[in-house]
């Protein structure tokens, strides 16, 4: 089980890297998305998959009778899972606010804010 | 609670079953007042008239907490609270060691400083669309990572900070900020999420987030888990927040678009966060991997600390110019975890002191330049020392600061970390602090030069802005930078303490965990 996880996470990856390499915002910003999906598949798979073992503990006793399911990553992914996506839906107005506003999701045309071929500063008075 | 048979369990092992004293409230105080007043403010975010007022009566309240904090953490060794009241490590504690309390006091104090100049600078628009809510979470956020003792919280608190920081960037709206804004959220995102993977390993290795849980467990886990992948991954994601060469071109492309305020408050607090995470995990968590790094880190250190000035030094905006000195600073701060001794790290944590109040003050310093002469430019800004001499002096004494030269701050964590470079046989590190700061005193005195001493051409349009809130906010970083240059004892030792905490865990463990250091 773990190896199919740790596939699917490897693939994740590749593809998250390969779209955020791009120049393009939205690609980028698909690319940010299937990485922090793949980030909280690592963390599933980090948390020991068992199945079909609920985490409760049989009446009389202090600790579990056996290996049971890790319920940790699901609260971690939980909360990895609404930051992101909150992160991801501020992300998208702001580059379509971007794209609105400067014609252009080309990260090579967004020149505004660092101008191209500024003046050098002078040299003496 | 008469559940049946639970007579036989003995809660005591699971849970804390005392409730926590009034003094252990402090380790949250500075993360809840800032949430508390950035909730409230959020409400009332259309009553524009109480909103700069309230906030700063929150950061007062917050600086008491912080001042006190650190006064206990420093008298009775570190200080923990722990959530939900099951023992750690697994709920959450909150622990405030020296080296925590102390970057969250001299944020909180810069925070306090910036929120009085905002209210000339940010006007009834910005009060509106929330500038004040912002602040006070971003503090927050800020506040939480310094203070926390759970790497999976850190990572939380990193993204309470890093929303409200997008929200300020972007107030306003002109196109400027939304392109600088856009390139910063993006690479923070990623680097956040480089954070994020870095915790799944680690959680996969160890079982805990807790960090006193990891450093007792850490020598147990060495033989059978890639703690150096970990280490490497944490140095990438923190390394990124703290804007450390090659993982820095947000910084220079965006701290500049925001209104001045925001920017003061950025290259003052926000880069410094990074570098206390990476002075947290590095060097308490993973001593023996910051070991094996040590050189990749010395040539980061000072690729960071020399292009960063390089670049300062061919910008012709002073905000810009700015920037790049923040970048520089962050390359010092790194020399001193290179290095990982007593001496070195103590001068990281100084310089951080220093670098918060020092940079928050330069911008302010522009900000205050541009309402006298009505521009950022070096090309056009210029004989300030003719209508305000006072104005002079102040710039004067920040820039010695930044540049390291005496009477002010600057100088004795460059002393220190030159020293433990001297001491640990590297003195190529030596050497690149040193011609750091004489390349920042060319580019910083340049800016002197050109904007105070140069003569004003043409009388252009000057607004008329009351440079009087410049002055008194200028003038409270500028005593605090002449009480750290010429009476630096209490705040080094403060420094080598916080050094000393982090170089040696057990007080941090035994303060989480009483019962025992060992598993």
């Amino acid at each position: 089980m773990e190896a199919v996880l740790a596939l699917t996470v490897a693939i994740f990856f590749a593809v998250a890297i390969y779209l955020m390499l791009s120049k393009h915002i939205i690609r980028i910003l698909l690319g940010v998305t299937i990485f922090g999906n793949a980030v909280n598949l690592t963390i599933f798979t980090s948390g020991r998959v068992v199945r079909e073992v609920p985490p409760i503990i049989p009446e009389g006793m202090d600790v579990p009778a056996s290996l049971t399911a890790n319920p940790l990553p699901q609260a971690l992914i939980l909360t990895a899972i609404v930051i992101s996506f909150s992160f991801f839906a501020f992300l998208l107005v702001l580059a379509f606010r971007t794209y609105q506003e400067l014609g252009t999701d080309d990260t090579d045309g967004m020149r505004v804010a660092e101008p191209k071929g500024e003046e050098l500063p002078p040299l003496g008075y | 609670m008469a559940v049946p048979g639970s007579e036989a369990l003995d809660l005591s092992r699971a849970m804390v079953l005392a409730a926590a004293g009034p003094a252990d409230w402090l380790v949250i105080a500075p993360v809840a007042i800032p949430i508390v007043f950035g909730a409230l403010l959020l409400i009332f975010r259309h009553e524009t008239k109480i909103q700069a007022g309230a906030a700063i009566a929150g950061l007062i309240l917050a600086l008491i907490a912080n001042v006190f904090l650190l006064s206990r953490v420093l008298d009775q060794g570190p200080v923990v609270m722990t959530m939900g009241r099951w023992l750690p490590p697994f709920g959450i504690s909150f622990t405030a060691d020296v080296l925590g309390a102390s970057f969250a006091l001299t944020a909180t104090l810069v925070a306090l400083v910036c929120a009085v100049y905002s209210t000339s600078d940010i006007g009834t628009i910005g009060r509106r669309y929330g500038f004040y809510p912002f602040l006070m979470l971003m503090m927050a956020g800020v506040s939480g990572s310094f203070l926390t003792g759970d790497i999976f919280n850190l990572y939380v608190w990193f993204e309470v900070f890093l929303i409200s920081s997008f929200g300020l960037l972007v107030l306003g709206s002109e196109h400027r900020q939304l392109d600088g804004a856009t390139k910063y959220a993006i690479l923070n995102l990623i680097g956040t999420t480089f954070f994020l993977t870095a915790t799944a390993l680690l959680y996969g290795a160890f079982g805990t987030l807790n960090m006193a849980d990891i450093a007792r467990k850490a020598d147990h886990v060495r033989e059978a888990a890639p703690l150096m992948t970990l280490a490497v991954f944490f140095l990438l994601a923190f390394g990124m927040k703290a804007a450390a060469f090659p993982v820095n071109f947000w910084l220079p492309a965006s701290y500049h678009t925001p209104r001045i305020v925001t920017a003061a408050l950025f290259g003052g607090v926000l880069t410094k966060v990074g570098v206390y995470a990476l002075l947290r995990v590095l060097v308490m968590l993973f001593p023996p991997e910051r070991t094996i790094l040590s050189g990749v880190i010395a040539w980061v250190a000072a690729a960071t600390m020399v292009l960063g000035v390089l670049g300062a030094l061919a910008q012709t905006d002073v905000r810009r110019v700015l920037g790049f000195v923040v970048i520089s600073g962050v390359g010092i701060m790194l020399a001193g975890l290179a290095l990982g001794t007593d001496e070195g790290l103590a001068g990281t944590i100084l310089y951080a002191f220093h670098s918060m109040i020092v940079m928050a003050a330069l911008y302010l310093l522009a900000g205050t330049m541009n309402g006298l002469g009505g521009s950022y430019s070096l090309r056009t800004l210029s004989g300030l020392y003719a209508a305000h001499p006072l104005i002079a002096a102040l710039a004067l004494l920040l820039m010695l600061a930044a540049a390291g030269l005496p009477p002010a701050s600057g100088l004795w964590p460059k002393v220190m970390l030159v020293r433990a470079s001297l001491d640990a046989g590297q003195g190529w590190l030596a050497l690149a602090v040193l011609a750091t700061g004489f390349l920042t005193t060319l580019a910083l005195g340049r800016v002197f030069i050109l904007t105070i001493w140069r003569q004003r051409e043409a009388a252009g349009p000057v607004e008329n802005a009351s440079p009087m809130l410049g002055y008194v906010t200028m003038g409270a970083f500028a005593l605090a930078v002449l009480f750290m240059g010429l009476y630096p004892q209490p705040v080094i030792d403060i420094a080598e303490r916080a050094a000393g905490g982090i170089l040696d865990s057990a007080p941090y463990i035994g303060a989480v965990f009483p019962e025992g250091v060992r598993p």
